[in-house]
């Protein structure tokens, strides 16, 4: 692959070092295991947290005279995948053998694609910001491919004090592996490129994302140079398995690549381990010592073909994606881009908006969704998808808002009420006495008491007009906030004698 | 008992369906000549007698209720190649040992289904490695031909000496085989044998230990032309489990025996008539182009001009997938294991006791060929080679040419550590020189034996095919062996 400079060297990017500015050069191959009932080229489960060894085939195993048999979902999950990052569908591709030795690597190769991969290139747009001024910068990052391949199966040293053991429930599951052209210039590029990809991925269904199971992990690409130069020596940052550890390992990764060209030294090419716990990377195995994979197409296996139709029926059924789901967002519901990029961020939230916003305001379950229950999740260090508050449940209080059963104010403690004990918002209203009071007989007796044990207010208010909000105050706190707002308003200027 | 083993599988079919003779007394008669021979044949490698008489049993019983398939109660040998379930199954190997798989290959699952007798497994070189049998960790097998007034000891060929051997002494009905490079019709052709291999993807590589993925296919070895159209007829299947295998029906093949090569275009390559090549050879060469125009047929001589290159992209190409197919033998989970001090040890330390010499070296080679910097003055041009020896034989079949006519080997069978053969590999590899193109064009040809050298040892002619027009080679074989005769070696086991 020859590399291509896709980006002008931006001041606001650069890294200041002793000796002058320099700018941080990284692409990124993430591996994405495929969503699939069976592995890429046999029958096994792909079922995760099964007990060691028992979703393994005969071909799994390697056993002798066992031959792939390519599995269509998998192809399908790849090309569906393709289609989400706008890239080239490749109608005719080759799996080839990738060779060495290794015990959780049963046949003694890898099945994977090295020149004519299912997918070419593509692009995924990445969104930094906000700036101060409130404004998201969209940037565009080339992939340069994805192939299929088969994941190895797991060498465990702490089982016995002189052998390891092999399971081989992994081996031969279908990973993606996804490959960035070197477009990224920050370390909050690279997350932000992981963060979308992973939401892709979620969105299409065809990678679960959950990093800490080990179904997406990143090898990141750092070098860097003087603005304007040509790209440097760089190192591959094996394994990543977190979008903190990403922008970690980039951080640290530059800075002592700088600090090594700053002292007048050289970066060797060589691939590296970040340790998460230290916070640093290290050598792991330098250019001299990478394997020659012997790469030649698998002869088991046929070119994997399919026609243009097969490619359109996938399409046709594709999930509309985060930017167009934004997109939407804006232009249909009138919702900010701030609140729109922060509802498609995920795909989990973003159906859980859809559906607290479908027949309501947009723009009220927006704030709802977002100020409301995203806040108290954020509070009580849950996910989405572990909400105790349902989309019918969080529509049901905006309902009871809209019709004016309930205030705002009030709302906002059925909210509390529901998230810490559930139950159903209008039985809560019901039972709890918190339906707002708009019958004006009892308001106007409230408000007459009020004015009644107040005379120096009454008397101040006269002067100063604006202090009718104290006396909606203190009519509000004497019906517990049930009162109509609005009625209270209009009832104390009528008494008071304000001039609307 | 002995003339029971004298039937060949047509002739013992008749009987066995008109319960003339038993399948268990067909299949005794077979486990006492092996008792008798496999001390100084060693074609076999592994008896399964109990199997065997369990097997026949239950053919008894579907024959007596007026059933069974097309190979009831025949009793069949298995190349050590094929996955046979709980039996020794180790490619002649000492890496494998000890291994029995929990699987049946596809080709043999065939054979059972048509209701075979299975009478054990057949010696081989290692991995199908080899022109001679001697590369087998169990001995050579044993041709049991001899040269006129010699007592010397033969091979029976490779990498299915054993097959052949056994097929020829008749140790069993017929057996089955593969063939990667000329493992079966070369060993065929040493024994007086018939061995057919058919277009790549007519049978399931499924269960067969893998040599070169591209180049394997299994036919049979059989007594003659019509027992291994018999063979091939069951043998042969589509697989779901390998997507090489190819979806077309299997036709009757025996129903094309004694179909007329009248107006059949023959080619004659002259690119086969190679250097050193012994007169006696093209003279049965010749003798086979009369006996096909005696038949009607029309015979041309026509070009491969790529023929010469064949040999050396072969010993590319089968070593490349070689080095590849056989990293899976590393100790770790079947079969043997030395250990060492660390896995890197182990390795070496197991794949160094338990691959012998031959297939170190063509392990060797198919490493250094795809090696990073040698993949494309090898690999790639001996892929390039194999597309312009495909495109040799489609002009000539596009020109007309119904099949080709082409010796087998360039030499009858040569003695048990011929030492000049030992001293050089790439002279034993020049065994395979008429073989080779066929693997490397994917295509079906199959051996008949066409008379006795000088030394009375059998020599074979090879009819070469069209894709999947097995019929064909039938056909013109049977008419090869009408006018040739059968050959049957003189008994001194």
């Amino acid at each position: 692959m020859t590399l291509v400079d896709t980006r002008t060297p931006d001041p606001k990017r650069l890294i200041p070092g002793a000796t002058g500015d320099w700018e941080i050069i990284i692409g990124m191959e993430v591996h994405a295991q495929v969503l699939s009932q069976s592995k890429l080229f046999s029958g096994a489960s792909t079922e995760f947290g099964k007990a060691p060894n028992s979703n393994v085939s005969l071909v799994d195993a390697a056993m002798p005279g066992m031959l792939p048999v390519i599995n269509e979902e998998c192809v399908k999950q790849a090309v569906r995948t393709g289609l989400g990052l706008k890239a080239q569908i490749n109608n005719r591709s080759i799996f080839d053998r990738k060779n060495y030795f290794y015990p959780d690597l049963p046949q003694g190769y890898q099945i994977s694609q090295f020149k004519d991969p299912i997918v070419g290139e593509g692009k995924i747009i990445i969104s930094l910001g906000p700036d101060r001024q409130g404004n998201f910068e969209d940037i565009e990052i080339g992939i340069e491919r994805l192939h299929l391949e088969q994941d190895a199966g797991k060498s465990m040293h702490d089982q016995h004090p002189t052998m390891s053991y092999v399971d081989l429930n992994r081996s031969g599951v279908a990973l993606m592996e996804i490959v960035s052209k070197p477009d990224m210039r920050s370390s909050d590029e690279a997350k932000a490129y992981m963060t979308k990809l992973r939401s892709i991925v979620r969105y299409l269904g065809t990678c679960d994302g959950n990093m800490d199971e080990g179904s997406m992990r990143a090898d990141v690409n750092v070098s860097v140079r003087r603005p304007g130069e040509a790209f440097g020596t760089r190192c591959e940052i094996k394994n990543v398995n977190s979008i903190r550890f990403i922008g970690q390992a980039i951080e640290y990764e530059a800075r002592r690549q700088i600090a090594i060209l700053e002292d007048g030294g050289s970066i060797d090419q060589e691939t590296r381990l970040f340790d998460p716990g230290k916070g640093e990377t290290r050598s792991m195995r330098s250019k001299e010592d990478a394997h020659d994979y012997r790469y030649f197409p698998d002869p088991d296996l046929l070119p994997l073909e399919f026609d243009d139709a097969f490619v359109e029926a996938l399409k046709s059924d594709l999930p509309e994606l985060p930017d167009d789901k934004k997109a939407r967002f804006v232009r249909e519901l009138g919702l900010s881009v701030y609140d729109a990029s922060v509802l498609v961020s995920e795909k989990a939230i973003a159906d859980y908006f859809e559906s607290v916003a479908e027949g309501r305001d947009g723009k009220t379950a927006a704030n709802w969704v977002i100020n409301d229950l995203l806040g108290a999740l954020n509070k009580a260090g849950k996910g989405i998808e572990e909400t105790p508050v349902s989309p019918a449940q969080l529509g049901g209080i905006i309902d009871l808002i809209k019709d004016e059963t309930i205030s705002g104010k009030i709302a906002k403690d059925l909210f509390e009420i529901v998230f810490n004990e559930g139950g159903d918002p209008a039985e809560i209203v019901e039972s709890r006495g918190m339906k707002q009071v708009t019958d004006t007989g009892a308001i106007e007796k409230a408000v007459d008491d009020i004015i009644a044990a107040n005379p120096d207010q009454v008397a101040k208010v006269k002067a100063k007009p604006t202090l009718a909000g104290w006396f909606v105050g203190q009519v509000m706190k004497s019906t517990g906030g049930k009162a109509n707002p609005q009625a209270v308003q209009a009832l104390v200027k009528a008494k008071l004698g304000i001039e609307e | 008992m002995t003339e029971l083993t004298n039937l060949t599988i047509s002739e013992a079919r008749a009987k066995l369906k008109g319960r003339d003779i038993t399948a268990v007394e067909l299949t005794d008669a077979y486990l006492s000549a092996i008792d008798a021979a496999n001390g100084a044949l060693n074609a076999y490698v592994t008896v399964t007698p109990e199997k065997a008489r369990e097997m026949a049993k239950a053919s008894d019983a579907r024959l007596a209720d007026g059933k069974g398939g097309a190979l009831e109660g025949i009793p069949l040998g298995v190349k050590d190649l094929f996955a046979t379930r709980d039996i020794h199954t180790q490619a002649c190997s000492h890496i494998l040992d000890g291994f029995k798989p929990k699987y049946e290959s596809t080709v043999t699952q065939n054979l059972w289904n048509d209701g075979a007798v299975m009478l054990g497994k057949l010696n081989m070189d290692e991995f199908a490695m080899g022109s001679s049998n001697e590369s087998s960790y169990y001995g050579p097998a044993v041709n049991p031909w001899k040269a006129k007034g010699s007592d010397e000891k033969l091979v029976p060929g490779g990498s299915s000496g054993g097959s052949a051997a056994a097929v020829a002494a008749h140790l069993c009905a017929g057996a089955t085989a593969t063939d990667t490079g000329g493992s079966i019709r070369q060993p065929a052709a040493f024994t007086g044998t018939v061995g057919i291999k058919p277009t790549y993807g007519r049978c399931s590589r499924w269960g067969i230990v893998a040599y070169a993925s591209s180049l394997d296919q299994a036919g049979p070895i059989a007594r003659d032309v019509r027992d291994a159209a018999i063979l091939l007829k069951s043998m042969a299947s589509v697989d779901t489990k390998d997507t090489t295998s190819v979806d077309l029906p299997v036709p009757d093949y025996e129903a094309s025996l004694g179909q007329s090569v009248k107006g059949m275009k023959i080619g004659i390559p002259k690119e086969y008539r190679i250097e050193g090549m012994p007169e006696e050879i093209e003279k049965l060469w010749q003798q086979g182009v009369e006996w096909l125009k005696d038949a009607g047929a029309e015979v041309v001589e026509i070009s491969l001009p790529h023929t010469k290159y064949a040999l050396p992209a072969y010993y590319i190409v089968a070593p490349a997938e070689a080095s590849s197919n056989l990293a899976r033998y590393d100790g770790v989970r079947y079969g043997l294991r030395v250990d060492g001090k660390d896995i890197a040890d182990m390795y070496e330390k197991s794949r160094a006791a338990g691959f012998g010499k031959e297939v170190q070296r063509r392990i060797m080679i198919g490493t250094y060929v795809l090696s990073a910097g040698y993949y494309d003055a090898y690999y790639l041009k001996a892929q390039k080679v194999r597309t312009l020896i495909k495109r040799d034989f489609e002009e000539a079949f596009h020109a007309g040419v119904d099949a080709i006519l082409a010796p087998i080997t360039p030499s009858s069978a040569f003695a048990i550590g011929d030492k000049e053969l030992a001293a050089d590999p790439v002279k034993m590899y020049l065994q395979d020189v008429f073989t080779v193109t066929l693997n490397m064009a994917g295509l079906p040809g199959i051996s008949v034996p066409a008379g006795l050298d000088h030394k009375g040892l059998p020599l074979g002619l090879q009819i070469i095919g069209k894709p999947f027009e097995e019929e064909t080679l039938f056909k013109t074989a049977h008419v090869i062996e009408q006018a040739a005769g059968k050959f049957t070696p003189a008994k001194w086991w």
